[in-house]
Parts: C-alpha cells; sequence; structure tokens
C-alpha cells in the first residue's frame, strides 16, 4: 500500500531539492564547477584508459577491426561504383564479322552503317589491327607469331549517338546490325554494364548489412566494457551513492570512458583501412593502367571521415548508456 | 532534525525487524544507538540513509517526510548527513584530499572552495599536511579519521555513525568520541550505533537501546 501512494507531496518535496542544489556558491561558480567537473571526467577518463594499456588495447583492437570492416568494405563498393559510373556512358556496340568478309566488303558495310542517323562513330578495325593490338595487350606474342593464319575477326565499332540513351531504341538498333548478312556476333557492352552495375548495387545491399551487423558489435562490446568497467569500481560507485552522488553524476566518468574507446577506435579504424588502401592503390592503378582508363582509387573523404569517427563514437556512447542506465540504477549501498 | 514516528519494517523472509519505533533527536544531540546484534540498529540507519523504506510509520528528517522522496531525489536527501562506518569505506586509488573533497566535488562546488573546505574538515580531524597521503599508508585511527573528515566536509546537520570505533583501541576510539562532541558544540546532530557499552557509558549521552526490534530505553 507504502508503494502505491509514494510521492504525495511530490511538489513541495521538489521545491525541497532545488535549494538544496542551490547551495554551493553563486550561479558562475557553479557553471564554472561545472564545466571543471566535465573537464575532469573527459581527461580522467582517458588517463584511465592508458592506466591500463593491455585491457584498452585489446578493447579498442577488437572494436577497430569491426569498424576497420565495415568501412573498408564500404570504401571498396564506393570504388566500384565510381568504376561502373564511368562505364555508363560507354554503350559500344562490337559487331564481329564473318570470318569469309573481305576488308573492302567490311568497309563498304561500315559506310552504309556511318549513314545510320542514330550512330555517331563507326571505326573498322582489321585483322591485322586486331593482332596487334591482341600481341601488345595479351603477352602471348610469341605463341601467336607461330599461328599460321590470322583466327581474328574484322570489327565494327558502332558508338551511337550520346543522345540515344534510350535503352529500346538501342537495343533496336543493336538488333538491326545484328541480322545483317555480314555479321557473325554482335555484342553490346551495355550488358556487361547492367551486370555489373546489378553486382555493385548488391555488394552496396551487402556492405550496410554487414556495416549494421558490425555496428551492433561495436555497440554491445562498448557496452560490455562498461559493464565490467562498473563492476571493478564497484566500491567507488557505492561509496559515491552513499555520499549524495546523483546517478548521473557516477554516470559520466564512464560515459566519457565509452567516448573515448568508440572515438579511438574509428581512429585506428580508419589508419587500419587507410594503410590497406595504400597497399592496394599501386596494384588497382596499375591494372587499370592495362585497361587505359582513368581510374583512381578513393580514399576517406573528410566527410567520411568525419562519419566515421562519429559513428563509432556515437555507437559506443549509446551502448555504454544504455549499460549505466541499467547498471548504475542495480548498484546500492547495502 | 530526526524523528521516527512509529516505525516497522518488515522483510517477507525475516517478518518485522523494527515495530512501532518511535524517537525524537534533537538538533545538536549526541544520541548512541546499541542493542544486541539482529536487534535493528543497521536497519534504523538504513532507513535513515534511505538504502531501505519503512513498511509502516513515518520518518521525518529536517522537516522532510522521507515517505514522500522518490529515488531521484534520494542522493539531495543524503547530502543532508554525513556517515561514518566501521570499515572507513574510502577510496583506497584516491588520497586523502580526493576522499575528503568527494562529496563537495559530488555538490558541485568550485575548486578553491573545495580546497578551502577539505583543508579546514582536515584540520579539524587533526590530518592536516596529510592531503598527498593514500588511505593504506595510514593507521587505522587516522584512516577513521579521513572518513569523518569527509563525512562532515559539506556540514550536514545530521552524522550518522555505524560502529566508528568498531575497529579502534579504546585510546583512539575515546579521541575519536572526542571529536563527536566537538561538532556537538556548532550544533550537529549525531546518531551513533554501537554496542561498545563502556565506552557508551564513559559518555553520558542520551543511549536508545533496541530489544528485538523494539526501542526499551530512550
Amino acid at each position: 500500500m507504502k508503494q502505491i501512494d509514494k510521492y504525495p507531496h511530490k511538489i513541495q518535496v521538489k521545491q525541497d531539492t532545488r535549494q538544496t542544489q542551490k547551495a554551493g556558491g553563486s550561479f558562475t561558480d557553479r557553471l564554472i564547477a561545472w564545466r571543471d567537473q566535465h573537464a575532469q571526467a573527459l581527461f580522467s577518463s582517458l588517463g584511465g584508459l592508458f592506466a591500463k594499456p593491455f585491457t584498452s588495447t585489446m578493447t579498442i583492437g577488437v572494436l577497430a577491426i569491426a569498424i576497420a570492416l565495415a568501412s573498408g568494405f564500404y570504401l571498396v563498393v564506393v570504388n566500384l561504383q565510381q568504376l561502373t559510373g564511368g562505364l555508363e556512358a560507354s554503350n559500344q556496340i562490337s559487331l564481329f564479322l564473318r570470318d569469309e568478309i573481305s576488308e573492302t566488303r567490311a568497309k563498304q558495310f561500315a559506310d552504309s552503317i556511318r549513314k545510320n542517323t542514330d550512330v555517331q562513330e563507326v571505326n573498322v578495325i582489321s585483322k591485322q589491327q586486331a593482332m596487334q593490338e591482341f600481341k601488345n595487350f595479351s603477352g602471348f606474342g610469341d605463341a601467336i607469331d607461330s599461328l599460321e593464319k590470322n583466327p581474328l575477326p574484322i570489327v565494327i565499332e558502332v558508338l551511337p549517338k550520346d543522345a540515344l540513351v534510350d535503352k529500346e531504341k538501342l537495343t533496336s538498333l543493336f538488333e538491326n546490325f545484328k541480322k545483317a548478312t555480314e555479321v557473325d556476333f554482335a555484342q553490346i557492352d551495355l550488358e556487361w554494364v547492367a551486370r555489373l552495375q546489378a553486382i555493385v548495387s548488391s555488394a552496396r545491399l551487402a556492405a550496410i548489412l554487414l556495416s549494421t551487423v558490425l555496428a551492433m558489435a561495436v555497440f554491445f562490446i562498448a557496452g560490455n566494457t562498461i559493464r565490467l568497467e562498473i563492476h571493478n569500481r564497484r566500491e567507488e560507485v557505492i561509496i559515491a551513492k552513499l555520499v549524495g552522488a546523483t546517478n548521473r553524476f557516477i554516470q559520466r566518468p564512464f560515459l566519457y570512458t565509452g567516448f573515448w574507446i568508440g572515438f579511438l577506435s574509428g581512429v585506428a579504424a580508419w589508419f587500419i583501412v587507410t594503410f590497406m588502401m595504400l597497399i592496394l592503390r599501386s596494384s588497382v592503378e596499375n591494372l587499370s593502367g592495362l585497361y587505359a582508363s582513368e581510374f583512381h582509387l578513393l580514399f576517406f573523404s573528410y566527410f567520411e571521415t568525419l562519419t566515421l569517427l562519429a559513428t563509432s563514437t556515437l555507437l559506443a556512447v549509446i551502448g555504454s548508456w544504455l549499460v549505466l542506465h541499467i547498471q548504475v540504477k542495480q548498484l546500492k549501498p547495502e | 532534525m530526526l524523528k521516527f514516528e512509529q516505525v516497522t519494517k518488515r522483510y517477507p523472509e525475516t517478518g518485522d525487524v523494527l515495530r512501532n519505533v518511535s524517537f525524537h533527536l534533537k538538533p545538536g544531540e549526541i544520541t548512541f544507538l546499541t542493542g544486541h546484534s539482529g536487534a535493528g540498529k543497521s536497519t534504523i540507519l538504513k532507513l535513515i540513509a534511505l538504502m531501505e523504506r519503512c513498511t509502516r510509520g513515518e520518518i521525518v528528517l529536517d522537516g522532510q517526510k522521507l515517505s514522500t522522496v522518490n529515488e531521484r531525489q534520494v542522493p539531495y536527501v543524503r547530502r543532508k548527513m554525513g556517515f561514518i562506518f566501521q570499515d572507513y569505506k574510502l577510496l583506497q586509488s584516491r588520497t586523502v584530499f580526493d576522499n575528503v573533497a568527494l562529496p563537495l566535488v559530488i555538490e558541485g562546488y568550485g575548486h578553491h572552495e573545495i580546497s578551502r573546505r577539505v583543508r579546514a574538515a582536515l584540520d579539524k580531524v587533526g590530518l592536516l599536511g596529510k592531503e598527498k597521503k593514500f588511505p593504506l599508508g595510514l593507521s587505522g585511527g587516522e584512516q577513521q579519521r579521513v572518513g569523518i573528515a569527509r563525512a562532515v566536509v559539506n556540514k550536514p546537520p545530521l552524522i550518522i555513525a555505524d560502529e566508528p570505533t568498531g575497529n579502534l583501541d579504546p585510546e583512539l576510539s575515546a579521541e575519536i568520541m572526542l571529536l563527536f562532541e566537538q561538532f556537538q558544540n556548532v550544533g550537529v546532530t549525531t546518531l551513533i550505533a554501537s554496542h561498545d557499552i563502556s565506552l557508551i557509558e564513559r559518555m553520558h549521552h542520551r543511549v536508545l537501546r533496541l530489544d528485538h526490534g523494539q526501542l526499551v530505553e530512550s
């Protein structure tokens, strides 16, 4: 019964509390004291982490790896997107002519294509040209020299007008060329661009899912670290409660510990990913050089770096706060 | 200052630990609370400290009914009392200064005010100059005096001491008691739970004696 009727004079008591709270000096003094308390908690919690380097390194290491996995995967997707973005414009059609078609026939055929109003550019690659190109890029030079007969077909590259972005029109143009008697096999780049884009969008979804799971890991690991920290400093919490500390006061240093854990893990993750990208860079740029493409590996931008740090810090703080909210309330002096 | 009105505390497992306990501590009074172990001494202290709530009756501290205090307000009520423990309950990893300063830091006092008050409190208990020491480097009597300095540093109107001399020899106990009498002179109300009969008899202060949860002498 007493429980139900616990706070019948709440308002009166509240006024009383306010008076008690006011008791420690002027407003400015208290404001300065409040600021000092926060600054003290901020730096002493950092000092606390340095005081236990082994434990701190283990925790931050685990968190950094989780964050690095998520952000590294994100960066891979961003780079893939950049790659497909560059390819979007190239809806080039390649017509591989029948073997028996002569160079002159091929040229006439190319001229007929040029008359089509939807076509911007036509380029004929002769058998010799194709062979030379293949030799240069494949590295099979000697093997190819030993061939008796050039097996490569004549290729006509058709670049449709820029204005022609409509997929249906493009397909009908493509079908048109395909039906020509000279053509053995026709290929439009659009298909593999579309496929690549589908792969990238799947990868992006996978990145989002992975990041969500790893974010939860960060949240739980940070929470658990704080839980252990509270457990280790149980006595201190209880004594503080006995001398009149509010839950908020007790939570503050722990919350700052969570802040530092999250922030430092974010910084460590940034270095891990950037370091790996630096290793990857030379080999990727070498590869893109082979394709004569303008591809530069993207690193974290300023905005992405900020987001990375803010997210890891925020997750750790929220994880810590939830644990604190439950645990500090439960710890009672006996 | 502190009033118990027909206070009963019942635990579901053990039944009534306190039954209809009533007493009134006047401002500036030193009172001993005694009785055999299990008589309910520590229950009374826990009720005052709001570590437990009474089942029936009312406790009034400094004009405030404790039954009306909700969980969020508990810390503010606790700031009106200074606690002294048998095992001192000092933070071993902090200096004497930090230990004594804790209640002031909690209440949000400024740096200079804290420094001034901590020195004054340490001076009162005769430990000025030992601010930078750690509790483990002090004797039992000195540690208890650090505990006392912490209890009085924010000038609470009420001091609650739970077996404050339990771990000390008679000479040191007498010293500690002398300290309490000094606080009495400035109007502090003190409630000391103790079963040190010889000490209680020597001191000639008011005695509350508990027997099986009931007040038999007051």
